[in-house]
């Protein structure tokens, strides 16, 4: 395996750091999955052991299908992730297609404007947004966190496509505007394909921290019928015991319509960037 | 019918005037040639006429009908871009057929009219595959058989063999040259390159910083430069300019082409060294550097042999020469 390009030792080191790098980031993710399988006391007497036959025990899982809404939660999150999502990639595109195409006093201004919410966290925010939701009447709906996760999104959407907008071909759509296309064909029949890579990115981007919230389900929608997936594994966190085994499980259920909406995109990523590569 | 006329064409992109005043007309069937050098305005001139950028003052007419507010695709215009702009999701058939399904034209006149071009550029065994799976000239045929399709009044074309090799790049020249004698259609064609206007064009209009220099048939470019910078851009290699002082002649500068200087070894107007020779095959160029003038082209047809550092005797043809003032405009007898 010597090359050119590739000694063993520095193949080895690259792999290794790699690898290490793997386990740090997966070592919490196994935990969590890998008690989830066990019973109360294994939990306790041996945290980082897999489950073998003695300890195996689906007591979380039957809890967290039992404690009745816990598909009702999933829906929500699913409902509000993807909303969310949905939102901030279309708004955010024809936003960074404005910004990128169009010559007009203030571009420069509108777009640092709608890039300055990268720096400020959207929670410094919260009390006025909550009053907002209040006076709307919008508390414990889920279009409330809905509209918050896209104003959270749209910043680092409109920043990365504006980016890559500004490489598609000027030749492309000026053909479009002879062939006479509306502006809106050239968005969306000519332009949006070919940033599609960078779709894919600002939907992961986007998407993972929706997923995770606490902070907004926890203020604006903590109803029964609206709570999401992460508030809903708190009920079983208690001031005094916390149900482990069925936190647990909750937490490993999160990570699949996640990590499926992630495959998804991935695949994504790839075929843009291999269809731009191999002509 | 497709009569073209500029008059009084600016364009000012914030504080830089990038069209300083453009009066032109263009005739019915025409193959005019915008050629200047790299940011002088040709392409933006193009892309007024196209409807593309607006002009910030000044009226484009085409057939006498003012078109300054009316949109590209109402202007019954076609255009055929550098980079092809083939629409990447579409097949060659969709491409060119796009234009005229957009205006709304019945299915039998777009079939007929994508037949026809396809038959004029040889397409038909391409017309089912996406423009990812054609060759660049493919692609630029695609793009000229779009242009085609759309019957339009004016052809426009930027730049459209830059990206194509050498022997693609006058394979595709004949085939727009034919293509013109054939649709009969008018013209305009946006080059950097000297060659294709020479040998494209009826009329070539020659700009330089926003402003025309001149405009006329080639050979009369070639032979009437109306100042030292056509002088210089028309002709391969570039003319020589000389200091006419030294040698006695009226004006500024002298310009004699390379292949109106003779050379000769024993006796001449002026001496020089020989600093590098080109072989060509068919034709020889030899530069020479001399004293007063600075380095200069000589090209004689057919195989020379020089070394460097000869000296050699230089002599303008007395017939041929050009002469011009301190603005370097041309001093006519």
């Amino acid at each position: 395996m010597t090359g050119a390009r590739a000694s063993l030792p520095r193949m080895l080191a690259a792999h290794g750091v790699l690898l290490l790098y793997t386990i740090i980031a997966l070592f919490p993710v196994f935990v969590i999955v890998v008690n989830a399988f066990k019973s109360r006391r294994a939990i306790f007497s041996e945290p980082l052991a897999l489950p073998t036959p003695a300890t195996w025990d689906l007591v979380g899982f039957r809890t967290v299908l039992q404690q009745g809404d816990f598909l009702l939660y999933f829906q929500n999150s699913l409902i509000v992730t993807v909303a969310s999502l949905a939102c901030v990639l279309l708004f955010g595109a024809m936003a960074a297609f404005a910004l990128s195409e169009y010559r007009f006093r203030g571009n420069m201004l509108m777009g640092l404007y709608l890039a300055l919410g990268i720096m400020i966290p959207i929670r410094l925010g919260t009390v006025a947004i909550l009053q907002l939701m209040v006076a709307s009447g919008l508390v414990n709906t889920l279009l409330a966190l809905i509209l918050v996760y896209t104003a959270q999104g749209l910043p680092l959407a409109v920043f990365i496509l504006s980016e890559f907008m500004k490489s598609v071909s000027d030749d492309l759509k000026n053909a479009g505007r002879i062939d006479g296309l509306s502006e809106y064909t050239i968005f969306f029949r000519l332009v949006l394909p070919l940033v599609r890579p960078a779709m894919a990115t600002v939907a992961v981007f986007t998407m993972i921290p929706i997923w995770n919230d606490l902070w907004f389900p926890l203020i604006l929608a903590p109803a029964e019928t609206t709570k999401t997936v992460t508030l809903g594994a708190q009920v079983f966190i208690g001031q005094f015991v916390t149900n482990w085994n069925a936190v647990l499980a909750a937490l490993s259920l999160a990570i699949l319509p996640v990590l499926v909406l992630y495959l998804i995109f991935s695949r994504q990523l790839i075929r843009g960037i291999t269809a731009g590569a191999v002509k | 019918m497709g009569q073209l006329d500029l008059r009084a064409v600016t364009k000012s992109f914030g504080q830089t005037d990038v069209i300083k005043g453009v009066d032109l007309s263009v005739a019915d069937g025409e193959f005019c040639v915008f050629v200047g050098p790299s940011g002088c305005g040709k392409s933006t001139l193009l892309r007024i006429i196209a409807g593309l950028e607006d002009a910030t003052s000044g009226d484009i007419l085409i057939d006498g009908r003012r078109v300054n507010a009316t949109a590209p695709a109402d202007r019954e215009i076609s255009m055929v871009f550098q980079s092809y702009a083939l629409y990447p999701h579409l097949t060659v058939r969709d491409n060119m057929a796009l234009g005229l399904r957009q205006s709304g034209a019945p299915r039998a006149t777009i079939d007929e009219r994508v037949a026809n071009a396809s038959r004029m550029l040889s397409l038909e065994p391409l017309l089912a595959r996406r423009p990812s799976e054609l060759s660049g000239g493919q692609r630029q045929r695609v793009a000229i058989g779009r242009a085609i399709v759309r019957t339009p009044k004016l052809f426009l074309f930027d730049e459209p063999l830059s990206n194509l090799d050498a022997a693609l790049r006058v394979h595709t020249r004949i085939e727009i040259a034919r293509l013109h004698r054939e649709l009969a259609a008018t013209m305009i064609y946006v080059t950097h390159d000297q060659v294709e206007a020479m040998t494209l064009a009826d009329k070539i209009v020659v700009l330089n910083a926003g402003r025309i220099e001149q405009v006329g048939a080639p050979m009369q470019l070639y032979n009437d430069p109306a100042n030292t910078f056509v002088a210089g851009f028309i002709g391969s290699p570039q003319m020589n300019l000389l200091a006419a002082g030294p040698l006695g002649q009226p004006g500024k500068t002298l310009g004699i082409r390379p292949e109106h200087l003779e050379l000769d070894r024993e006796a001449g107007a002026f001496p020089g060294a020989i600093s590098h020779v080109e072989h060509l095959g068919g034709e020889t160029n030899v530069y020479v550097r001399t004293d007063t003038h600075g380095l200069l082209t000589v090209r004689r047809f057919g195989e020379h042999r020089f070394a460097v550092d000869e000296t050699v005797h230089l002599t303008p043809d007395p017939a041929r020469v050009f002469h011009f003032d301190e603005d370097g405009r041309r001093l006519r007898p």
